[in-house]
């Protein structure tokens, strides 16, 4: 290779969270938690809040039919939205959070060499996973309360002769009932978590004691892990997101939602590298390797683009009544509230980065990529505030209180995540694949 | 018109990196190299520009995407209307494969012609070999002498940085 001319030894570099970073990350808590306030304020004294009799007439084929009950279930219109907000930002930051462990996976099972100088960054990305698991399951009990995120926990919607019967409800209990999804919540997540510790401990010892032991094994637990999580991400998708929505059901919804997670841990690796890199840190990592997360963000930009209009499509096309309130909902539905954000989405998540990204030059230089990785976590956020709003908060909707609960998870997440990355050397220093990233040209 | 060569050969790609470094700081201008396989980095090593295909490629995907979009447009919505699934004549959602697959289409297509042309590599083209051996298990770095080059210095230096023999060559077609 031509670089190794000038070749200068690796050695390990830690990083030191300084005090001033931990202090931006806690004045994001702080601003969240003021946004939050000033939100739960306006929605409790009932500003910009329209109620529920505008809402069933204007989407009457949600409205379950059954009168009495959609009347009166759910909680104030402020808790509802808390309630369902913690929900979407959880739903959120834990899957951005297990791509981490499914990118670095996939580079083991691959034998790909040029990711290994970031491979810590996607180690710590995973550090959201158990603190996830545990608010999703709080959040889920605490919505059992008043139903306040599945329409599908109401108490009796599965009996005959009830009077919140439901008989397409009541088909899916063998799979939507309460006990099998908190199952299937704790095994997917505590499998996700088990398997990024397990990756975890293997590349620590690795930094120890060298050899490529360690790195044959990370490739068989990789492998498993893969196998494992294109399931439970699939389930899982269907669980969290789509039973919002009930009566509903679409065979691409879980690429869908996989699409969406996965480009956005991406964006978030590129985000953090380039930030590190603007820090001081990772010095081996060149324009090669952004070069190479670049041309990722492009591609599945392109792939989330693809699956959405596969979803949206057939839709659109066959116009069946019960696919097509999908959409109804999200273009014109409820007064039009969630149509500036259907079409948002689509520019925000395609047109941008595919327009910006499309030269080599963009994908070389951190300013770009700075731009777009920020664009695409924003667009994601906002793609599963739209794939959760118009299922749960109908026509009450609002952004005060749910971008406040967006920076306290966001700060909240950065602190953990520095710190897992604090407590091991930037570079793995034993990986066998260690000289190939530093040499690595694009 | 004929052109001769001073051919440096080598046995092992590392080594060639390192000679065409040495041999361009030399202040020797290599003409082409010649390899059995593609060599990473040696683009840079050579010094050769990068290529405006991609340019190329963006235009004749534009060209693709105006073609699927005004022929479906036309035909759907102006020449021959018709009603399908009750949606309006110019349906775009509708139209978003077709035009995806024509700009696929008319990008690589329009690519593969433009780099076989500017390689010269249509059909009838016999494309001369300076040394066959660089088909096989050698790596050749040619470089054009005239009758003002000083050969054994030239020679020389591809010795020193690890040619394993130096010949000359005159060809007629380059």
């Amino acid at each position: 290779m031509a670089t190794l001319t000038h070749h200068e030894s690796v050695t390990a570099e830690y990083l030191e969270v300084s005090p001033n970073a931990r202090k931006k990350f806690i004045m994001i808590i702080v601003a969240g938690v003021i946004v939050l306030a000033i939100g739960l304020l306006l929605a409790a004294l009932g500003i910009g809040a329209e109620h529920h009799e505008g809402t069933a007439a204007a989407h009457g084929a949600t409205s379950h039919g059954a009168g009495p009950a959609a009347g009166h279930h759910g909680s104030p219109a402020w808790l509802k939205r808390l309630i369902v907000s913690l929900w979407h930002n959880n739903v959120f930051f834990t899957g951005v959070s297990a791509i981490g462990t499914v990118f670095m996976a996939i580079q083991y099972v691959a034998y790909a060499g040029w990711s290994v100088l970031i491979k810590r960054i996607n180690e710590a990305l995973s550090a959201w996973l158990l603190p996830g698991l545990v608010i999703m399951v709080a959040v889920f009990l605490v919505s059992l309360i008043n139903n306040d995120i599945f329409h599908w926990t109401m108490p009796g919607i599965m009996e005959k002769g009830n009077a919140n019967y439901d008989a397409i409800i009541a088909g899916k209990s063998g799979f939507l009932n309460i006990p099998f999804y908190l199952i299937r919540m704790v095994l997917f997540l505590g499998l996700w978590a088990f398997f990024t510790k397990r990756l975890r401990d293997l590349s620590l010892a690795e930094d120890l004691n060298g050899g490529t032991e360690y790195f044959h094994k990370s490739i068989n637990v990789s492998a498993l892990f893969l196998v494992i999580y294109a399931v439970t991400s699939s389930i899982s998708a269907w669980d969290w997101v789509m039973s919002v929505d009930t009566h509903w059901f679409s065979t691409m919804f879980g690429w869908y939602v996989f699409a969406s997670w996965w480009v956005s841990g991406i964006a978030a690796v590129t985000l953090c590298t380039i930030l590190l890199k603007q820090a001081g840190y990772l010095r081996f990592v060149k324009e090669g390797h952004l070069h190479d997360l670049g041309k990722f963000m492009f591609g599945f930009s392109i792939f989330w683009t693809y699956v959405w209009f596969s979803q949206f499509m057939l839709i659109w096309y066959a116009n069946l009544p019960e696919e097509s309130v999908y959409y109804n909902q999200r273009l014109g539905g409820f007064n039009g509230q969630y149509t500036w954000m259907f079409f948002a989405n689509l520019v925000i998540n395609f047109v941008f980065p595919f327009l910006v990204l499309m030269t080599r030059d963009a994908k070389r230089q951190m300013i770009m990529l700075k731009i777009v990785s920020i664009a695409i976590l924003i667009g994601h956020w906002s793609d599963f505030y739209l794939m959760l709003m118009p299922g749960t908060m109908k026509a009450e909707n609002g952004f005060v209180i749910e971008i406040g609960t967006a920076l306290i998870f966001l700060g909240a997440f950065l602190l953990l995540m520095t710190k897992r990355l604090s407590q091991a050397s930037l570079v793995p220093v034993h990986h066998p694949f260690l000289d190939e990233s530093v040499h690595h040209t694009t | 018109m004929t052109k001769r060569f001073a051919l440096g050969i080598f046995d092992d790609e590392d080594v060639l990196l390192h000679a065409v470094e040495n041999v361009r700081e030399a202040g020797v201008k290599i003409y082409e190299v010649f390899t059995p396989f593609p060599i990473h980095g040696i683009d840079d090593a050579l010094g050769i520009e990068r290529s405006r295909l991609p340019i190329a490629a963006f235009f004749f995907g534009l060209t693709g995407l105006s073609f699927a979009l005004w022929m479906q447009i036309y035909m759907l919505g102006f020449d021959w209307p018709m009603i399908i699934g009750g949606k309006p004549h110019i349906a775009l959602p509708a139209f978003i494969p077709v035009s995806f697959e024509l700009t696929v289409l008319f990008c690589c297509h329009g690519m593969v012609i433009t780099f076989y042309t500017i390689s010269k590599l249509y059909p009838r083209w016999k494309t001369p070999v300076l040394d066959v051996r660089s088909t096989d298990d050698k790596f050749v770095m040619a470089i054009e002498v005239n009758e003002s080059t000083d050969m054994t210095k030239l020679t020389q230096l591809l010795r020193d940085n690890g040619a394993s023999e130096v010949n000359q060559k005159e060809m007629s077609k380059f």
